[in-house]
């Protein structure tokens, strides 16, 4: 007796997956847990007088906090507010994904629109019309990527390699920080290093305390700062020890040490410091970014950050942090996108994640996605890691969407990896700061990640670490040591980097460098307006975003069937003994062998070879007693139709179809050609003693019996990704062989038996 | 002479007109001059100059409030970088004790290095700070 249970056996299966590893929180507005809108959230409002903003958002002036207080001043252009706040939500919302109304237009009106009238607008958009409103807003029209380089020893030499292997990629900013502080000094020499090889104009950061990390900066050594944090709630900004003066002030520092700079903000982390006021995620993230814009900022990182697996738990989280983009590219600010966490153990979450991302484009799409594996990232595992970072290659040419990666070929990523090392070994040498070994060396460019290597530890790169800072080592300093050491390629290219600070274009909203120019939102505007328009992946870019590795052709196919051609010719022989004709007694069956079978193709795709494929049936028919008769058909390659035609050449009226492939089918004189008695579809999973079942059941027919058709088993195998491209090339073998009205042959076939 | 997108970017349009700090033009800075010990760090630093002229661009685009930044950025260029982070430090909650630490700051910010907007910003900073009580303790 099948015992009851006490629950459906599905949920035990679902239980197992890694979605439910994933918590999920209740829609909470009280305790902060709401994504769009809370009871807490205020009306949308303004009041102005005398060009002076008197109220906010429903608060009196005198009742600001220091949030509202920034906002009215640096954000809000009274010229602008009373006719954009006048203006319908629900009409502005239409116009987001309206082609036709152009972005300067949209631009114009947020100057004047309060936090929560933004928050308003977008939350009438669903998650298809944020996309693609997502990608009529941006500031840029071309979009990039940004990729972590960390390690979990901190190591220098892998970090150059790494970074260098992310340059290649096309990572247009590169980010690290450390695992332990004192190491920041050692992280930026690494990685500038690493990041000079190649090609040059990759930017680069470490996140570091933020005087550290401008000390840093002044050094030459990075070329941008993003971790400058903003908060949606007073008390969350103060408890991130900072306020809005504060960071705008740190701003400034920036430009006046021409180095690029956004804030960083996102969803969640409010709720995270338990200073959400219960407002809404949106709400909150829509104060930030209008601060952002006030403090003049040229962009933003954003799109939960820190707090994106909190607001993915969350009702319409991951459509709320679509929203929070969409407002700060619609405040006209460059959005790196986040895309930066692990929000969820669920790779179809992952997918579908970043997938609105890949096809809408941004300015960053992933700030930044893990180009080493997860445990090597130093920041906690980002949304799309080393291990995913193919997938990611995948998802560019499945859409021919451009993610800003270009793939790279392991030969060339082996190159750049050695170089990346030996400059970073060379430069340290020339400093006096450590001499790695051979053996360390080469440890770290065959590494997939830390766990591979036996070179520098946390310790040994604290020594590093303080050294440079206290002595004093420049970026003129690195540079000088690479040309001496006959890295001169590598020294111009990372001299040119510090030199992008002299006239600051790389200051304006979504710099960045592209074949050694700037690219931003001043002379490559985002210009959608339509179909035809905006950024339109060329097909030049096309055919890199195509050139994936391992890609299947015909001569790809051919070539490995002629590595079997000389294997079978010593297992098997054909022989064509003329026209077939028709069995006069009922004690045969027919084996219809298709045009290239044993000819042009030899194996099965299972990797059977084809003589013993037909060995086996052939034995199984013998075996009852029945006479086997191989012949072949040139007028038709299709299996029911090689089953049907050999069915009736057969005396006994049971014929097996069969393809050089594999595919086969027991077919029966009098019936419909795709009606048949049993097919064998899945090919790349039949077995020889499957072929040697179908031998032993078509002849089993022929006598008249009724047997238990042959079940190949299959577990969900995506049979289809797996062999379809190849099982296309190798029919269009068979089907180019065919021959309009070609007669059936009789074939000898005789097995020699040698076994290699 | 006031720039616009036209002039964007200033490296490519006008490279010999971007100076460094101390006047040497970017087609200067080479590889062999920094070998050459022709360059220091004071070279590759960017100049008011150049920022007002970012500024001007951003203006251009329609991005006053990253136009404004420049130019707070302007006033920094020349101010060093120990009372930079000192200020900065006293910005941040709880430092300044009092509304006078933040206003004799920007006095300073003003009079030794001639930095009036961003003098004004750290005394529009004391005024909210008053406001809001954020001159209390915190560590």
């Amino acid at each position: 007796m099948t015992p009851k249970l006490n629950r459906w056996k599905r949920f035990a299966d679902w239980d197992e997956r890694p979605l439910r590893l994933d918590k999920f929180a209740a829609e909470d507005p009280a305790n902060g847990f709401s994504a769009f809108s809370s009871p807490a959230d205020p009306k949308p409002g303004i009041g102005i007088t005398g060009g002076r903003v008197v109220s906010l958002d429903g608060v009196l002036e005198h009742d600001y906090d220091m949030i509202d207080r920034f906002i009215a001043r640096h954000h809000i252009d009274s010229d602008v507010a009373p006719e954009a706040m006048a203006l319908d939500s629900a009409t502005v919302a239409r116009w987001l994904v309206d082609m036709n109304v152009p972005r300067e237009k949209l631009v114009r009106l947020a100057h004047g629109m309060t936090p929560a009238k933004l928050a308003e607008v977008v939350s009438q958009l669903n998650a298809l019309e944020i996309a693609f409103a997502y990608s009529k807003m941006r500031a840029r029209k071309t979009p990039g990527n940004q990729a972590h380089v960390t390690n979990a020893k901190d190591d220098p030499l892998q970090l150059a390699a790494d970074a260098a292997t992310a340059v290649a990629f096309g990572f247009d900013e590169i980010e690290t920080t450390m695992r332990v502080s004192r190491n920041a000094w050692s992280n930026a020499v690494a990685c500038a290093v690493g990041g000079a090889v190649g090609r040059w104009g990759t930017l680069f950061q470490c996140s570091s305390e933020e005087a550290e990390e401008l000390r840093i900066a002044m050094a030459g050594f990075t070329s941008y700062a993003e971790t400058v944090s903003v908060y949606g709630t007073e008390k969350s900004f103060t408890d991130g020890d900072d306020t809005p003066w504060s960071k705008a002030f740190l701003a400034a520092a920036y430009a006046s040490r021409g180095v690029k700079m956004r804030c960083t903000s996102g969803a969640g982390s409010e709720l995270l410091m338990g200073f959400h006021e219960a407002k809404s995620l949106l709400y909150l993230e829509a104060r930030c970014l209008c601060l952002q814009r006030g403090m003049g900022v040229q962009g933003t990182q954003n799109g939960g950050i820190d707090g994106a697996p909190l607001t993915a738990t969350i009702p319409g989280g991951v459509r709320e942090l679509m929203a929070e983009n969409l407002i700060a590219v619609w405040l006209d600010l460059e959005c790196a996108s986040g895309n930066d966490a692990r929000s969820t153990e669920s790779e179809i979450r992952v997918g579908a994640k970043i997938l609105p991302y890949l096809i809408a484009g941004s300015d960053l799409i992933c700030s930044g996605m893990g180009s080493i594996l997860k445990y090597d990232n130093s920041f906690n595992p980002s949304l799309i890691n080393g291990e995913e970072l193919e997938d990611y290659l995948v998802l560019q040419r499945d859409f021919e969407a451009d993610g800003g990666l270009t793939p790279l070929p392991e030969s060339r990523a082996i190159e750049l990896r050695e170089r990346a090392v030996e400059a970073i070994a060379a430069v340290f040498e020339e400093l006096g700061l450590s001499t790695p070994t051979e053996d360390m060396k080469t440890s770290v460019v065959y590494a997939s990640g830390s766990d591979d290597t036996r070179s520098l530890m946390p310790r040994d790169v604290s020594f590093i670490s303080e050294a440079i800072k206290e002595r004093g080592i420049t970026v003129i300093d690195v540079v000088k040591a690479l040309a001496n050491r006959g890295f001169r390629e590598e020294a111009e290219n990372l001299l040119n980097v510090v030199k992008l600070r002299l006239s600051g274009d790389y200051l304006q909203t979504s710099a960045m460098i592209r074949n050694g120019r700037i690219v931003s939102a001043v002379n490559d505007p985002n210009d959608y307006l339509g179909p035809g328009s905006g950024y339109r992946v060329s097909e030049e870019r096309r055919l890199q975003l195509n050139d994936i590795r391992d890609v299947l052709d015909q001569k790809e196919v051919l070539r490995s069937e002629a590595l079997h051609e000389k294997d079978e010719a010593r297992h098997i022989r054909y022989r064509n003994l003329g026209p077939a004709a028709s069995g006069s007694t009922n004690d045969d069956v027919v084996i219809g062998i298709s045009p290239a079978f044993g000819l042009k193709l030899y194996r099965t795709t299972a990797g059977h070879r084809l003589s013993e494929v037909l060995g086996a049936m052939l034995d199984a028919i013998r075996a009852r007693g029945l006479k086997a008769r191989v012949v072949r058909f040139r007028h038709t390659a299709d299996t029911s139709f090689l089953g049907l035609s050999a069915a009736r050449l057969a005396g006994s009226g049971i014929g097996i179809g069969i393809q050089a492939k594999g595919t086969a089918v027991i077919h029966q004189r009098d019936r419909q050609p795709h009606n048949n008695l049993e097919l064998f579809s899945n090919a790349p999973i039949t077995r020889l003693e499957h072929y040697r079942a179908l031998g032993a059941n078509a002849a089993a027919y022929a006598l008249g019996e009724m047997p238990e058709p042959i079940v190949v088993p299959q577990r969900g195998e995506a049979m289809g990704s797996r062999y379809h491209a190849r099982v296309a090339l190798i029919y269009a073998i068979e089907t180019g062989l065919t021959e309009a009205g070609a007669a059936p042959e009789e074939v000898d076939v005789t097995l020699t038996g040698v076994k290699s | 002479m006031t720039r616009t997108r036209a002039d964007y970017p200033l490296a490519e349009t006008q490279p010999g007109a971007v100076t460094g700090k101390h006047g040497k033009a970017l087609p200067e800075i080479t590889l062999d001059a920094v070998l050459a010990g022709e360059v220091t760090m004071e070279d590759l630093r960017i100049t008011p100059q150049a920022l007002q002229a970012q500024a001007d661009v951003a203006r251009d685009v329609g991005r006053p409030t990253l136009a404004l930044n420049f130019e707070r950025g302007a006033e920094l260029v020349e101010v060093p970088q120990d009372f930079i982070m000192q200020v900065y430090e006293l910005l941040r909650p709880g430092r300044a004790k009092s509304k006078e630490e933040l206003l004799e700051a920007a006095a300073t910010m003003r009079d030794t290095y001639q930095a009036e907007r961003i003098a004004r910003f750290i005394e529009e900073a004391a005024e909210t700070y008053a406001a809001r009580g954020l001159f209390t303790f915190r560590f």
